[in-house]
This record gives structure tokens, sequence and C-alpha cells, in this order.
């Protein structure tokens, strides 16, 4: 074959990539690239949406860590989220995923009953909760009442509505519980004969043959757990939105991260900048914020290949 | 299976050793099977909750009472019966189900480069396509809100979320090309031998092999679209003749003030459709989330 045929065969091919490529890279650069670098350039602007922008420096960087009183609220709650709602998340997935490996009569309804949850639209699920933990007259209280046990005020109190998101969290495990049900089974079969032949007990089964066979799998449950954290937004918004009792819906203002900033996370930083108080350059800020936390661990999560990317051919 | 054919079989009394190994058995199935049904309750409760509370009067719903005096059906006729609860409905299936056939049909194409084509930089583009995937939405929210707003005049309807739909999605792109790279390359081969050119390849070898992926990819984005609240919150929110279920359910319990009842009879509504879809589609589900999360 002559350079010639080669090269067009080769342009050809080129061409074929890009053409079946096309939809991604129009919407790589006009949904992705453009936005980022605009979200750059008006993090250094005043803006409001009217007039033009003017250049601010980094005022709005200022502005944002010193004097925006939301700012530290929110990430603080982020930790607390990342903290305790992931590890508990974590903890009780791979619980529900081994119970339901050891469960040998009516798998199947057990399994979709512990994934249904799942499913409940966030908007849905977040109502269902307010109302079942609602602190007058909610079952739950209700319930603990008559055990006689003490009723939290939930999402009306700042020390419970966090273990309260997290106790709506635990309630839809249903993805990790199949993640971590899928690695159980993987796990050879001949360890655990090998292991029990040693007359080992339970635990060190689960501690020497079951831990270090899923390892990679609560290694990658943890990281994309922190990454949905950080764009945790419709439960704590709705949460505090209905438990304040103030009306939604078209725009109207209302107390953000209610009770006392407690329900705060930063992708609602973002709508309360731009959308409630005009502010873009500001929003950007913590656009970007967000932005450096979302990829810091996207990169963890991509470092360990393994775990998420199949090799191709 | 090949201990219990060890040892000799024994026709008389079982042993001490024997009668405590079943009992040990028989132990182990009653705690792991109350475990089960404990749990079971957690996850069911909240649900049955919902329909018992969406059934009450209104004065009982605000009691402490679990289970309804008189069941009032026609609590859900009244829902139905709200203004805008059926433009809600009709808004939602069009972001869904548009938005489900444009995504599903631009993303393949793409997932099908990055798994089957080599070409240099596919492994950036890949890369890109999952740190995509990981943004949280808010990050280019003001850029994005200005461009439809106001150089596209598009703000106050559910355009904005529907037409970026038309070029790929990377978690859709994500999750198929993860399905596509299972497909043996000898298929792709044959159908090159027989003289299909790539296009045709796809549609008529990898498209039929590919339909559980395919399958997974739409349930998803169909669930996201539905479930949706922070998308119609910034375009629709000004026109609520734009808004969908997921975020009309929140002003729903605004305008409704005290009326658990109807609030919860209009979550079961918001809930219903998603859970009937599960049951139908339950393994294309279950294989989806297994795939982004462990293959490798």
């Amino acid at each position: 074959m002559s350079t010639h045929t080669l090269r067009a065969k080769r342009r050809r091919s080129a061409l074929r990539t890009v053409a079946f490529l096309s939809p991604w890279l129009i919407g790589f650069g006009v949904f992705f690239a453009y936005p980022l670098v605009s979200t750059v350039y008006f993090s250094l602007m005043k803006y409001d949406g009217f007039g033009t922008p003017v250049f601010r420096g980094l005022d709005n960087w200022a502005y944002v860590f010193n004097d925006y009183p939301l700012f530290w609220p929110a990430l603080r709650n982020t930790l607390w989220l990342v903290l305790v709602m992931v590890t508990c998340r974590v903890v009780f997935g791979l619980g529900i995923g081994l119970l339901i490996t050891k469960i040998k009569t009516g798998t199947g309804v057990f399994r979709t009953l512990f994934y249904l949850p799942y499913l409940a639209p966030p908007v849905a699920a977040t109502l269902a909760f307010v109302f079942l933990l609602n602190p007058g007259t909610g079952p739950v209280n209700s319930v603990l009442d008559g055990l006689g046990l003490p009723t939290p005020g939930w999402f009306t109190d700042p020390a419970w509505s966090k273990p309260a998101l997290t106790a709506l969290a635990l309630w839809g495990v249903g993805d990790l519980m199949v993640i971590f049900m899928a690695a159980l089974l993987d796990v050879p079969k001949e360890q655990y004969e090998a292991a029990e032949l040693d007359g080992t007990s339970a635990w060190q089964r689960f501690r020497y043959v079951t831990l270090p066979n899923i390892s990679p799998i609560v290694m990658f449950a943890v990281v994309t757990g922190v990454i949905q954290t950080m764009q945790y937004y419709t439960q704590p918004l709705v949460a505090g939105k209905v438990a304040s009792g103030i009306i939604g819906g078209s725009g109207q203002q209302f107390e953000p991260g209610y009770p006392d900033k407690s329900t705060l996370t930063l992708p609602q930083l973002v709508y309360n900048l731009g959308f409630q108080r005009f502010d873009y350059g500001s929003a950007c800020v913590v656009a970007l914020v967000l932005f450096a936390l979302a990829m810091a661990f996207t990169a963890l999560l991509m470092r360990r290949r393994g775990g998420l990317i199949q090799a191709g051919d | 299976m090949t201990q219990v054919l060890d040892k000799p079989v024994q026709l008389g009394t079982p042993t001490v050793a024997e009668r405590t190994a079943r009992r040990k058995a028989l132990l182990e199935w009653i705690a792991i099977h109350s475990l089960g049904i404990a749990a079971a309750l957690f996850f069911t409760l909240p649900f049955v909750f919902v329909v018992l509370t969406s059934l009450m009067s209104d004065q009982q719903a605000l009691t402490r009472d679990l289970v309804p005096d008189t069941w009032q059906w026609s609590n859900y006729t009244k829902v139905f019966d709200t203004p805008g609860f059926l433009t809600w409905w009709k808004n939602t299936l069009i972001y869904a189900g548009l938005g489900t056939v444009l995504t599903v049909v631009s993303s393949v194409p793409v997932a099908y480069a990055l798994a089957k084509f080599r070409f240099r930089g596919r492994n950036v583009a890949l890369m890109l396509v999952i740190s995509m995937m990981m943004l949280p939405p808010q990050v280019v929210i003001i850029p994005m809100y200005l461009f439809w707003a106001k150089q596209l005049d598009l703000s106050g309807s559910l355009w904005p979320l529907i037409i970026p739909m038309a070029f790929g999605d990377a978690f859709s792109i994500f999750l198929l090309r993860q399905f596509l790279t299972t497909i043996p390359n000898e298929y792709l081969d044959a159908a090159k031998v027989d003289g299909c050119g790539e296009l045709r390849t796809l549609l008529k070898v990898v498209l039929p092999m590919a339909r559980p992926g395919i399958a997974a990819v739409a349930l998803f984005q169909f669930f996201y679209a539905w479930n949706d609240y922070f998308g119609p919150q910034i375009y629709a929110s000004e026109n609520p003749g734009a808004w969908t279920l997921s975020y009309g359910l929140e002003s729903f319990k605004g305008a409704h003030h005290t009326d658990w009842n109807l609030t919860m009879a209009a979550t079961v509504l918001v809930m219903a459709p998603v859970i009937v879809v599960f049951f139908f589609a339950q393994k294309a589900f279950v294989e989806g989330v297994t795939l982004t999360g462990v293959k490798g």
C-alpha cells in the first residue's frame, strides 16, 4: 500500500472518530469548558445581571471568605456530612449487603424492599421524612413517646437536623447495598472454607477474608459518597424550607439553612448568592471552591483506575 | 456438598455433635431472618405511614393517630383537581421522555467511539467525561443561566434543561462505554468482513447487543429528569406553567400548609410512577448500578 492511500485512510478514520464524538465535543465546549472559564471570569467581576460587569479583582473572594456569613457554616456542615453521613451510609450499606447475602428464604422480596427507598424522588422522600419526623405529631416521635424515650425536634432543631438528614440518607442506601452485594458474592468461596477449617470465628473471617477482598469497593463507596456530599442540595434545601413552614415556590425569600444554618451546603450558597442576592461574582467564587473540592476527590477516584474504568481495547 | 457425601450415612439417632450443629444452623437462620425483617420494617414503614396519612381526614392527619378512622380516597381526586397538578405531570413527562430519547441518541455513538475506536487522546477524553460526570451542576450554573436567560431568552421554560441532552450526557456516556467494552471485538470484525462501515456496524450489530445497557441508561435518565429539582428551580420557577412534579410538590406543601393528608397523597402520586417503572424494569436497573460501580 502506498503512503498516499495510507494517509488518506488515516485521515478518514480521524474524521470518523470526530463524527462519532461530535455530540459530546460540542456539549463539552458549550456546557463545560466555556462556562467554567466564564465562572473564573465572573468571580473577578461585580455583576448583578444588568449593565456591564465591573472588574473587582479579588474583592469577591475576600467577601466570601471573610464577610459572607453563610460560607463557613456551610463548609462545617459539609465536613460533618462527610465524616458522619458518608461513614454511616458505607457501614450501613455494607451491613445490609452482608445481610442480604446471608438471607436464604425470600431473598428477592427482601432485596426489592431494601432497594425501593433509593428510588423515591428526593423531594417526595424529604417531604415524607419531614412529616414522619414532625416533632409534635409525627409517627416516629409518637412511637418514641409511647416507649418513654426522648422526642427530639429533628428538622426543627439545629442539633438534630443533620442526624435527621442522615436517617433519610440511610433509608436510601439501596445503591450501596447492590454494589456491596455484588462484591461480596465475588469473594472466592475457597478462602472462606480454608478459614473455617482453621477454626476461625465469624468476626475473624469477616476481618481477614471479606474486608481485604472488598476493600477497593469500600474505597469506591467512600470517595463517591464524598463527591455526592459536595453535590448535596435538594434534600437539605427542601427539608429546611418545609420544616420552617415558609411557602416555597416562585423565588420567595426563605431563611437559608433552617434551623440556624444547620442544613446549609455549598451548592445552596451558589443559589443564595446568585439567585437571591444577585451577586453573580461571589456566587462564582463559591462555585469554584465547589469545583476544586469535587475535582480533588474525582482525581483520587481516578488514581485507582481499577475500580472505575474498565480497560478498553 | 462434598463434606456431606464424605460422611457415612447415619440412619439412627444423630450424634450430639450433629445435633448441636443443626441447632446452631437453625438459630443462625432465625437470627438472620429476624434482622432481615427488622431491616424490612425500617425500609417499608415510611411508605406505609405516608400512604396511611394520605387517606386520613385533614383533622386526623394533625393528630398522633397512625391509622385512618375513615378512609378518604377522595384526597387523591382532590390532589388531581388542584390547579396546575396535571400541567406538572405533562411537563415532567415531556422533560423526562424527550430528555431520555435525546440523551440515548446522542450518547450511544460517543460511548461506542470511546469503547471501540483507537485514537490518540482517548484516555484524556474518558477522563474529561468522568470529570463532567462528577461536576456539581451548581459550578457552572451562573454562566449557563446567563446564556439561556439573557442570550436566548428561554428562562421560564424547560428547554434549557432539555436541549443540552442532545449533546451527550456524561453519566450515560460513561455507563454505555462500560457496557460496550464488554462486547467482544470478534462480532465487530465479522461485521466489517461482511462489508459494514462503522455506522452500520453500530446500528446492526452493536445496538441489538447493547439493549440492556441502553435500557439502564434510559431508566437512569428518566429518573434523573423526574427527580430533578435544581434545574426546574433555576429555569422554570418564575413560570408555574413550566413546573415539574418534583418542583411543584414542594410548593404544594406550601399552599396546603396544614393539610398533611393532601400533601402525603401528592407525595404518593410523585413516588408511585417511579416504583411502577422499577417493577417493570428491575433487572436493567440493578445491572446499571452494578455496572457503574464494580465492573473492572
